[in-house]
C-alpha cells in the first residue's frame, strides 16, 4: 500500500527531475563556465577521472561573470522587455479573438461541436513552418493581401507589413490561437446553463450574467489559455526571424546570435537562465496566490 | 538445412557490413552542386548519398563544436575551418585514399595554406568573391544612365542608397564579410582585429542601414532573378546563378556581377571530414570523386563558382573559365583580399556591432 502511494507521488517528481531540473542544472553549469576553443566550446569540463580533485577544481573555476556581463550591455534588457511586450500584447489579442470563438463553439448545437472542434485543430495537420511561410506569401509587397486591397481600391501603394513587428503579431496570434480557444472551450462547455437562468431570475441582465457568471466560471480556461500562449511566445524565434524585420528585437534572436554567431555558449546559457527566471518566478507567485485564495474559500 | 542457415548468416553479415559502409552524409551550402553529380556518385560507387544543405557558416560551426553531427563531409569557409581545426573538430585526411589530390591548383592551395597548411584536413571545393549584384536596368533608372557600377560607392555612398532604397537592396547577413568590406572601403586593413578599427565600420553603415531592405544570405538569388530587388551584396556564384535564372525565365531582368575596383574579399569553401564522422572511408571516396577533373568541372559549370582544381579547367565551359567575374584576371586577383578568424573577444565585438547595424540597438 505504502509502496503504491510512494510510486504514485514519485512519478510526477521523476518527470520534473528528468525533464526540467536536470536540463536546468546543465544549462546553469554552462552559464558559470568560460568560453574556450574546444569541443564543446567552454571550460572547465567536469573531469571525473581526476577524482575529488577534478571536482573541486571544476567548482573553483566557476563564476558569475557571464551574468555580470549581461548587465553591462543594454541590448539584453531591451530584448527581454521587447519580448515581454510582444508576448503580452499578442496574448491579449489572442484572448480577445479566441474567447468569442470558444464561446460560440460552446453555445453551438451539440451535433456541430465536434466539427467545430475539428476545424480549430485542423491547421495543426500542416507543418508550422509551412503555415508561417504561407504568411510571407500573403503579407509581402506583391502578396495576396496587398493585391486584394489594391484591387478594391482601398490603397494605391502596397502596405509594408512583412518584415515589421505587425507581421510578427499576426504570426504569433495566428499560430497560438488554438491554444487559447481549446482550454476556454473546455471550461465553457462544462458550464451548467441553468446558472445563467438562475442569474436572470435573480434580476441580472444577460450582459451582467455574462460578466458575473460566465467569465468567472471560465476563469481557469482563460488562465490556462494565456499561459499556453504567453510562455512560448516570449521565447519565440521562428516567427520573428521569418516575418520580422531587422528592427524586431526578441530574446530568442539574441539567444541565437550568442549561440551561433559568438559561439559563446556560457553567455547564451546565462541569457536562457534569466529568461527562465523571468517566466518562472511570476508563475510560482501567481500559483501560490491562487492556492491561498482557494484555501480561504475553504 | 545447414547450408541454408550458413548462407543466411553469411548474407546477414554481408548486409550488415554493406549497410554500414554504403552510406555517406554530406552537409553542403544550398544551391552549391549539380544534383546530377549526386546520382552519378551513387551509381559509380554504390554508396548511398544523403545530402543536406545549410546557408550559414555559424550554423555549421555550432554543429561541429557540439559534436555528434552525424555528417561525414562538411564544407566550412577557410576562416571557420581554421578555428574548427584548432578546436579539434576534424580528422586528418588519409591522402592514400585521395589519388585525385594531384589535380589541385597551387594558386588556390598556396592561399588556403593560411587556414590549413598542406591540405592536411581539407581540400578546396569552390572559391569566390563577395561583391555586388545589380539589376542593370533598374539601377540605371534609379541613378541615371552613366552611373559608374564598378565601385563600392554604389552601395556605400548614402546618396546612391537613398535612391536605390525604393527598388530594394539586400546585404549578406554575414558580419565576417560585410565588416571587412566596409573597412576596405574606408582604406583600413580589412583583416584588422583591432576593436577600434572594426568599430569604424559603423561610419559606413550608419547612414545607409535604413535603406537596406533585408540582411539575408540566400533569399537574394531569387529576389534578384525575379526583379524584386535591384541590388544585392552577395557571393559571386550566387549572383551569377541569379543572372542565369533571369536569362532562362526571359523576364526582362538583366543581372550582372561586379567585383568593385577598391577590391573585394576572396574566400575558400573547404571540404573536411568531422573527427567523429560515422563513415570516414566513404567520406574519402566522396572527396576523391569530387576532385575528379570532369566531376569538379561539371559542378563549376553548374553553379558558376571557380574551383581549386587545375585539371578540371580543360573541361570548364567558356562562360565559366572565360568570365573574369568567376576566374578574375591577374590585376583583379591582386586586388582581392583574404581574412583570418577573429579571436573570441573580437568576435563578440563584431557580432555586437553587426546587431547594432541591423537593428539599431
Amino acid at each position: 500500500m505504502n509502496l503504491r502511494r510512494f510510486a504514485l507521488i514519485a512519478v510526477p517528481y521523476i518527470w520534473l527531475l528528468a525533464l526540467f531540473l536536470v536540463p536546468f542544472l546543465i544549462v546553469l553549469k554552462i552559464s558559470l563556465s568560460d568560453i574556450a576553443l574546444a569541443r564543446p566550446p567552454y571550460m572547465p569540463q567536469l573531469d571525473l577521472s581526476a577524482g575529488w580533485e577534478g571536482i573541486t577544481s571544476f567548482f573553483a573555476a566557476l563564476d558569475f561573470e557571464n551574468f555580470v556581463f549581461l548587465t553591462t550591455d543594454d541590448l539584453y534588457w531591451r530584448a527581454y522587455l521587447s519580448s515581454l511586450q510582444i508576448a503580452a500584447l499578442s496574448t491579449f489579442i489572442t484572448l480577445c479573438i479566441g474567447y468569442p470563438i470558444a464561446y460560440g463553439m460552446a453555445r453551438a448545437p451539440l451535433e456541430w461541436r465536434a466539427t467545430l472542434l475539428m476545424l480549430v485543430i485542423l491547421p495543426f495537420w500542416t507543418s508550422f513552418l509551412i503555415r508561417v511561410y504561407a504568411w510571407m506569401g500573403i503579407l509581402s509587397n506583391e502578396g495576396l493581401l496587398n493585391q486584394f486591397l489594391m484591387w478594391t481600391g482601398l490603397i494605391s501603394a502596397p502596405l509594408t507589413i512583412l518584415n515589421t513587428n505587425t507581421a510578427v503579431y499576426i504570426g504569433i496570434v495566428y499560430t497560438y490561437l488554438p491554444f487559447m480557444i481549446l482550454p476556454i472551450y473546455a471550461a465553457l462547455e462544462k458550464m451548467d446553463e441553468s446558472l445563467l437562468e438562475a442569474a436572470e431570475d435573480l434580476g441580472c441582465s444577460r450582459i451582467q450574467a455574462f460578466w458575473l457568471v460566465t467569465i468567472p466560471l471560465s476563469r481557469n480556461g482563460i488562465i490556462a489559455g494565456c499561459f499556453l500562449v504567453f510562455i512560448p511566445a516570449i521565447g519565440e524565434f521562428v516567427i520573428p526571424s521569418l516575418l520580422g524585420g531587422s528592427g524586431t528585437l526578441m530574446i530568442g534572436k539574441v539567444l541565437w546570435e550568442e549561440f551561433f554567431s559568438n559561439r559563446d555558449w556560457p553567455v547564451a546559457s546565462a541569457v536562457a537562465i534569466i529568461l527562465l527566471l523571468i517566466l518562472i518566478i511570476p508563475i510560482i507567485l501567481f500559483q501560490r496566490n491562487e492556492q491561498k485564495a482557494r484555501e480561504a474559500e475553504g | 538445412m545447414k547450408t541454408t542457415v550458413l548462407s543466411l548468416t553469411a548474407t546477414l553479415a554481408l548486409t550488415a557490413a554493406a549497410v554500414q559502409a554504403q552510406e555517406v552524409r554530406v552537409y553542403n551550402w544550398s544551391d552549391y552542386i549539380d544534383e546530377e553529380l549526386l546520382t552519378q556518385f551513387e551509381q559509380e560507387t554504390g554508396i548511398d548519398l544523403i545530402y543536406d544543405v545549410f546557408d550559414s557558416n555559424e550554423v555549421l560551426e555550432t554543429k561541429m563544436l557540439a559534436g555528434g553531427s552525424g555528417y561525414d563531409v562538411v564544407v566550412p569557409t577557410g576562416t571557420f575551418l581554421q578555428r574548427q581545426i584548432q578546436a579539434g573538430a576534424f580528422q586528418p585526411l588519409d591522402k592514400s585514399q585521395l589519388p585525385n589530390i594531384d589535380n589541385m591548383w597551387d594558386v588556390v592551395t598556396d592561399r588556403t595554406d593560411v587556414y590549413d597548411p598542406g591540405q592536411e584536413y581539407a581540400i578546396n571545393y569552390m572559391w569566390g568573391t563577395t561583391g555586388i549584384g545589380v539589376n542593370v536596368d533598374k539601377v540605371k533608372e534609379a541613378l541615371g544612365e552613366d552611373v559608374a557600377m564598378n565601385s563600392w560607392d554604389l552601395v556605400f555612398d548614402p546618396a546612391n542608397m537613398e535612391k536605390l532604397a525604393s527598388c530594394g537592396v539586400h546585404f549578406l547577413d554575414a558580419p565576417a564579410e560585410m565588416i571587412p568590406a566596409a573597412l576596405n572601403y574606408l582604406g583600413e586593413d580589412p583583416d584588422s582585429h583591432d576593436p577600434e578599427v572594426i568599430a569604424r565600420a559603423m561610419e559606413v553603415y550608419e547612414p545607409i542601414r535604413g535603406d537596406i531592405q533585408k540582411f539575408h544570405s540566400s533569399e537574394y538569388i531569387n529576389a534578384l532573378a525575379n526583379g524584386d530587388i535591384c541590388v544585392a551584396v552577395g557571393w559571386s556564384g550566387d549572383i551569377l546563378q541569379a543572372r542565369d535564372r533571369a536569362a532562362e525565365a526571359d523576364n526582362g531582368v538583366t543581372v550582372e556581377y561586379i567585383i568593385p575596383k577598391e577590391g573585394a574579399q576572396m574566400w575558400f569553401d573547404q571540404m573536411a571530414i568531422p573527427v567523429d564522422a560515422p563513415n570516414p572511408e566513404a567520406a574519402h571516396t566522396f572527396l576523391n570523386f569530387i576532385m575528379d577533373a570532369e566531376n569538379m568541372a561539371a559542378a563549376s559549370n553548374y553553379v558558376y563558382y571557380a574551383n581549386g582544381n587545375k585539371a578540371s579547367q580543360e573541361y570548364l565551359n567558356d562562360d565559366v573559365i572565360g568570365d573574369p567575374a568567376i576566374y578574375p584576371d591577374q590585376e583583379t586577383l591582386d586586388n582581392l583580399f583574404t581574412t583570418t578568424p577573429y579571436p573570441p573577444r573580437v568576435q563578440r565585438t563584431v557580432t555586437r556591432l553587426w546587431t547594432e547595424i541591423k537593428s539599431g540597438v
